[in-house]
């Protein structure tokens, strides 16, 4: 299954741009780390300088290269939309799929909690959690595993209502299987292949909020990430637009990678398409 | 119909009374003294931290306290701000102008354009119209609206000087009358386009999704043997079945569109509902954010009783629970 799915993958042209830009992105923000010359913090006293040979992204009011930002902030963003996404993805999956698997009252009770996250304004509450907890990256991680979970539940939840009735299943419970291995064993694996499309948008979406918490100001001043930079560039729109040009085409194409991927991914599990 | 009514309103309140247990408890998780988190960190005359302390209880038992605060909220209460030296009801309620001025013109523009987008878009899957589309919404949602906010601003404000980049009207002389009205017009155009472009996005890939989903309806194949035009079954028989979803999302947009509005008016210093969040958030004024949390879930939940009851009329089948 998986190398089949690999070889869709690859015929989806802009799926596997958008793959190996994220690619791409992972590996610079890790081979960052390796050029000294590149210190998001040092200051020196070229400042402002327009972008040019000598500063190819140019410099900030403090003298900090802006290249050197925008590659540290790949590290913030990638993180926070990595495990932010993998935190909803596990609470989503096990949640959706004891609903979809038990039903009942239990089924009907987790889909309104469901219901009402969707209903709270989630940026609003994160940023009032960040405010009154402290910046931190653990906090935004937290915040929106705990508000995207409902996406990838009610996603899991139909997957696990269709496969916990073909025959494989009944098979396995006549080997005497007990209801908990039946679910973990066997449904859950059958069922969370399209739920992968979910968690890569959620991807995105969490690296679009952590960069608008940022972007108001709430996130730790010692960390390097995009929407900090968007903040101080804020102040010298009507001088410096490269401040805030670079950080947030940085954002933009690392969310889009992400949507176009989520995209790409959810086209390749289902075919017949039900967008 | 009206059990149905009846039937969501009785979920609306369930959640927002869910929310309001949601605000209190976040009061209580806050390291710390929660009349900290009520007071917020701007400093308050002597006094009024025992006068809080007394009107929310905070020596009494927890579910004494989520009493006393529920009480205080039904009678209009949403504490005090000293920063604004204001009672946070009658501040919030006094930025909520310019907010609703900024957000419902471009979200009407937005369900227009969207649906004009989709339905241009949907028989036609696959061609370049199509794919011009999917382009235009994944750049809207995917586009940082600060950051297109700030974009706009050096090119349109600072560069071609064609446009003002912050504020609400111009500073520098009184205007009065069709002047006065014409200025605020030139001030909404660059933030107004900046939120739009996002609910574009999402409506126009709803518009399309369900205009393609209902093209291969039944009742299509049958128009189109009885003779009937393109035209025709597109506006009698596609659009009203496709238009459910995009209800849908056009509530939804409406609902959520505060969170649009916080980072659109902080780029663009609007004086609304947004900026009053983002000041809050810096003077740490805890009672105002607590209240525009408040009333941004209220508008959710009414702007969904609301599109509930759209669908209701708009669709027999959802009022009689088939």
């Amino acid at each position: 299954m998986t190398s089949s799915f690999l070889a869709k993958m690859a015929r989806h042209r802009s799926g596997t741009v958008a793959g190996l830009f994220i690619l791409a992105l992972i590996v610079l923000g890790i081979l960052v780390n390796f050029v000294p010359q590149l210190d998001p913090h040092a200051l020196s006293n070229d400042v402002m300088e327009p972008p040019s040979a000598a500063f190819v992204l140019g410099t900030d009011e403090l003298g900090r290269s802006v290249l050197a930002g925008v590659l540290y902030g790949i590290q913030i963003s990638v993180t926070v939309g990595f495990f932010a996404a993998l935190a909803a993805t596990v609470l989503g999956v096990l949640i959706g799929a004891i609903a979809g698997f038990y039903g009942g009252w239990l089924d009907a009770a987790v889909m309104r909690i469901a219901e009402f996250f969707q209903v709270i304004p989630s940026f609003i509450l994160a940023a009032m959690i960040v405010a009154f907890a402290g910046p931190g990256l653990t906090q935004i991680i937290v915040v929106v595993g705990l508000l995207a979970w409902p996406q990838v539940a009610r996603v899991m939840r139909g997957e696990v209502l269709r496969v916990k009735q073909l025959e494989f299943v009944d098979a396995v419970r006549c080997l005497g299987l007990p209801e908990g291995r039946v679910l973990i064993g066997e449904v859950i694996p059958n069922a969370v292949a399209p739920v992968l499309a979910v968690s890569t948008l959620i991807v995105g979406q969490a690296i679009l909020l952590e960069a608008s918490l940022s972007f108001l100001g709430l996130s730790s001043v010692e960390l390097v990430s995009w929407g900090r930079m968007l903040n101080s560039g804020q102040r010298f729109l009507f001088n410096a637009w490269w401040l805030s040009f670079f950080p947030g085409t940085a954002i933009f194409l690392t969310v889009l990678a992400f949507n176009v991927f989520g995209d790409a991914v959810g086209t390749v599990l289902n075919p017949k398409g039900r967008r | 119909m009206l059990p149905f009514l009846l039937s969501r309103i009785a979920w609306g309140i369930l959640i927002v009374i869910a929310i309001l247990v949601l605000n209190f408890l976040i009061i209580h998780t806050v390291p710390g003294d929660p009349l900290q988190a009520l007071l917020g960190d701007f400093p308050v005359p002597p006094g009024h931290a025992e006068k809080i302390r007394a009107d929310f209880g905070l020596d009494q038992p927890l579910i004494t306290q989520l009493g006393l605060y529920l009480g205080n909220l039904v009678q209009g209460n949403l504490g005090f701000s000293f920063a604004n030296r204001a009672a946070v009801l009658d501040l919030i309620l006094m930025r909520l102008g310019p907010t609703i001025l900024l957000m419902v013109p471009a979200l009407i523009f937005a369900a227009v354009f969207g649906i004009m987008l989709g339905v241009a878009a949907a028989p036609r899957a696959g061609s370049f119209r199509d794919s011009a589309l999917t382009a235009i919404s994944l750049f809207g949602y995917s586009v940082p609206v600060f950051w297109l906010g700030q974009m706009l601003v050096i090119v349109f404000a600072i560069n071609l000087g064609w446009l003002p980049a912050q504020g609400m009207r111009s500073m520098r002389e009184q205007l009065v009358g069709f002047d006065a009205v014409l200025s605020t017009l030139r001030h909404l155009i660059l933030p107004g386009f900046s939120v739009m472009i996002f609910y574009i996005a999402i409506v126009a890939r709803v518009a399309r999704a369900s205009v393609i989903e209902a093209l291969h309806q039944d009742y299509v194949f049958t128009a189109k043997a009885k003779g009937l035009s393109q035209r025709y079954i597109l506006w009698n028989h596609v659009l009203p079945n496709a238009m459910i979803p995009v209800a849908t999302v056009i509530g939804y947009s409406f609902g959520h569109s505060l969170t649009g509005a916080i980072l659109v008016e902080t780029v663009f210093a609007w004086p609304g509902i947004g900026s009053l969040f983002i000041t809050s958030i810096t003077n740490r004024d805890y009672p105002v954010l607590q209240g525009i949390f408040l009333l941004a879930a209220v508008s959710v939940v009414v702007i969904n009783i609301c599109t509930d009851i759209l669908y209701a009329t708009l669709d027999p089948r959802v009022r009689k629970g088939m």
